[in-house]
């Protein structure tokens, strides 16, 4: 049907910005804006991983900077003290938050959604509790220091640019599975659960079932996040991972609008470089995040690109959509020809909708 | 130990008491509002202001944080939830977040990020000065917050069952489409219903505040929450339980602080909301058709 070049060029918008990107680090010599790039990059990660549940699944999670919060300390314990290469410890840390988002989800997903948002909420803030006054184990207040610059295969990640080529890799990775999950069986079980929940489960979906892959991948995810941080900060503590860490992530979602992959990045990126921008403006930042959730939700509740799929890719270059016959509504062209749908409807080919 | 059960119902009366302005909310509109510590630290604040600045009177401090933050909280229910009645609860859950957000940061700009307190001289004889009882110690203080939370507690049982505007917001609460059909203004009633909340929760911020006399920005944030897990162990829409649990988790907090360090003190409440999400998510004394109830 479509050859990989075809394909290629349809995607070419994306392979574009992705070049940009990559010459990007050798084109600015001003180190602050790649720092500024590279929280940029960490906050997409999280938005993206929040979207998951907010977006697609309509879930209210309150607590999310808990798993980015679990995914740096855990990095941080798997660098400092098992010794883990990094990679290893990126993984790891990964998973940690996805057993802490599978013991968080799977009792709190059957409530209904006003339960979910206080208990994750709750959540977000006994963990910080914990990270506060576990001593022995996460330093209290002080937090762990001196952790170890990534390390990938004998090569260590040392100057701002490698760090930008890092979390540069990981947002695409993240982009790109999270694009290959909402467009699977499972990205559409999760829209019909946002949808309908009643009737989803009506038609076979296991909404707790899905509700708790949700939760647990977008754990990993922001786990993921959690470590890239640990290891680009070199330093966590605890008030990195306030519930107010969460609400800057909703604000994110809130402006550039959930559902889709292009409103988080775009939310993310705008709310991470205008208070850095305007200086004057850094003092008020969480101002500027609050009136955020209030105007948007006031104004334009779907957020700047919600509602809908965007895609940068050339659609003209594809082939036309398939269409169907009107008996057969639910099976693409290539499934019509057995003989009963046919005798059901004997214009059916004619009919084309 | 009778001192120790002495502060935890202190310190329980004031959970209760802000647990109860949560619970009736959600009773009513079925929406949480997640600005309640917020208004709580709006409460404290004013009331740190008027002792400071004015005049050190317990009472007139009392009257001005009610109305002050009975209007607070009428406006916060008009833009938070009149406005955007027909979107999901999402959309309103997110403004009442983005409206704490602000309240936090304009009180920052108004009375300073670090912590502030009322200067001693001034307070001295409110919070130092002790009555015995056999043997026991009370503060003028402490016996106020009991007095003050109780009485708010009992007007409230009082204005719920015998009066008519009580009787119109629990007809809201039970069934809204047939208040309305009713005749009730179901808009005012919910409007006059978070106000009234936002009350308790302004006065539990004035309690406290003098109570500690720790005052600082993110002061309600905790307690806030902490007061969320007491309406959620005491059923999320039953007043009784939303008392009752604030009580309990007062008491228990001040017990764990003696058998352990300061630092569980906080996580209890959260604790027991979890283990109550899991075992019984009705709560001690919610009903349980509210579980599955979309809340989103």
């Amino acid at each position: 049907m479509t050859g990989p070049l075809r394909e290629a060029i349809a995607n070419s918008p994306y392979w574009a910005l992705l070049a940009v990107l990559v010459i990007a680090p050798a084109l600015i010599e001003n180190q602050y804006i790649l720092q500024v790039m590279i929280f940029v990059g960490i906050y997409i990660m999280l938005t993206l991983s929040l979207n998951l549940l907010n977006g697609y699944v309509g879930l209210i999670a309150l607590g999310h900077a808990g798993f980015y919060g679990i995914g740096a300390y855990a990095s941080a314990k798997f660098s400092l003290e098992l010794g883990f290469p990094f990679l290893l410890s990126l993984l790891g840390s990964g998973v940690v938050a996805g057993v802490f988002g599978y013991l968080l989800g799977r009792p709190t997903l059957r409530l209904s959604g006003i339960y979910l948002a206080l208990a994750t909420l709750g959540f977000n803030v006994v963990l910080w509790l914990l990270l506060l006054n576990w001593m022995s184990f996460t330093n209290g207040p002080l937090g762990i220091m001196s952790i170890p610059p990534p390390n990938i295969f004998g090569y260590e990640i040392e100057t701002r640019s490698d760090y930008f080529y890092l979390i540069l890799t990981l947002v695409v990775l993240t982009l790109f599975s999270m694009n290959r999950l909402v467009n699977s069986r499972f990205g559409r079980a999760l829209v019909a659960i946002r949808e309908d929940e009643l009737a989803a489960e009506a038609i076979g979906v296991d909404t707790t079932r899905y509700k708790v892959q949700a939760f647990v991948l977008s754990a990993f995810y922001a786990g993921l996040a959690g470590s890239f941080y640990a290891h680009f900060v070199k330093y966590v503590s605890p008030d990195s991972f306030t519930h107010m860490e969460s609400f800057i992530m909703l604000a994110m979602l809130a402006l550039g609008g959930s559902g889709n992959l292009f409103g988080p990045v775009v939310g993310a990126t705008i709310l991470i470089v205008i208070p850095e921008v305007f200086r004057g403006l850094l003092e008020y930042r969480m101002i500027i995040y609050g009136s955020v959730l209030v105007v948007m939700m006031l104004v334009r509740r779907e957020g700047l690109l919600g509602g809908r799929d965007y895609s940068l890719r050339l659609r003209f270059l594809d082939d036309p959509e398939p269409e169907y016959t009107v008996g057969d509504k639910f099976l693409p062209d290539g499934d019509v020809g057995d003989g009963a749908e046919a005798s059901s409807n004997p214009q059916g080919v004619e009919g084309r909708s | 130990m009778f001192e120790q059960l002495i502060n935890g119902l202190t310190q329980g009366s004031v959970y209760a008491l802000l647990a109860l302005g949560f619970t009736v909310i959600f009773g009513t509109l079925r929406m949480v509002t997640f600005a309640h510590g917020e208004v709580f630290m709006v409460g404290a604040y004013i009331g740190l202001s008027l002792f400071t600045y004015f005049s050190p009177n317990f009472f007139f401090a009392l009257v001005i944080v009610l109305l002050a933050t009975f209007i607070l909280g009428a406006v916060m229910e008009i833009v938070a939830f009149r406005f955007l009645r027909d979107a999901p609860h999402f959309s309103s859950l997110l403004v009442t977040i983005g409206i704490s957000i602000l309240l936090i940061n304009v009180a920052q700009l108004i009375w300073g990020p670090g912590t502030r307190a009322v200067p001693p001289a001034i307070i001295e004889d409110l919070a130092y000065s002790e009555i015995e009882f056999n043997g026991i110690y009370v503060t003028y203080l402490q016996l106020a917050v009991l007095g003050v939370a109780i009485a708010l507690m009992v007007a409230m049982y009082l204005f719920m069952e015998r009066t008519k505007i009580g009787m119109a917001i629990r007809a809201t609460a039970q069934d809204h489409e047939a208040a309305f059909a009713m005749g009730v203004n179901v808009n005012r009633v919910f409007t006059f219903t978070f106000a009234i909340g936002s009350m308790m929760g302004g006065v539990a911020g004035l309690l406290v505040g003098l109570y500690y006399n720790v005052f600082f920005p993110t002061m309600g944030t905790l307690l806030g929450l902490k007061a969320f897990s007491a309406s959620v162990v005491g059923g999320l829409s039953s007043l009784p339980g939303a008392v009752v649990a604030g009580l309990i988790i007062g008491v228990v907090e001040s017990f764990a602080v003696e058998v352990w360090d300061a630092g569980v003190r906080h996580m209890v409440s959260f604790l027991f909301m979890i283990v109550v999400l899991i075992a019984r998510p009705a709560g001690l004394f919610g009903k349980k058709e509210l579980i599955k109830a979309r809340g989103d």
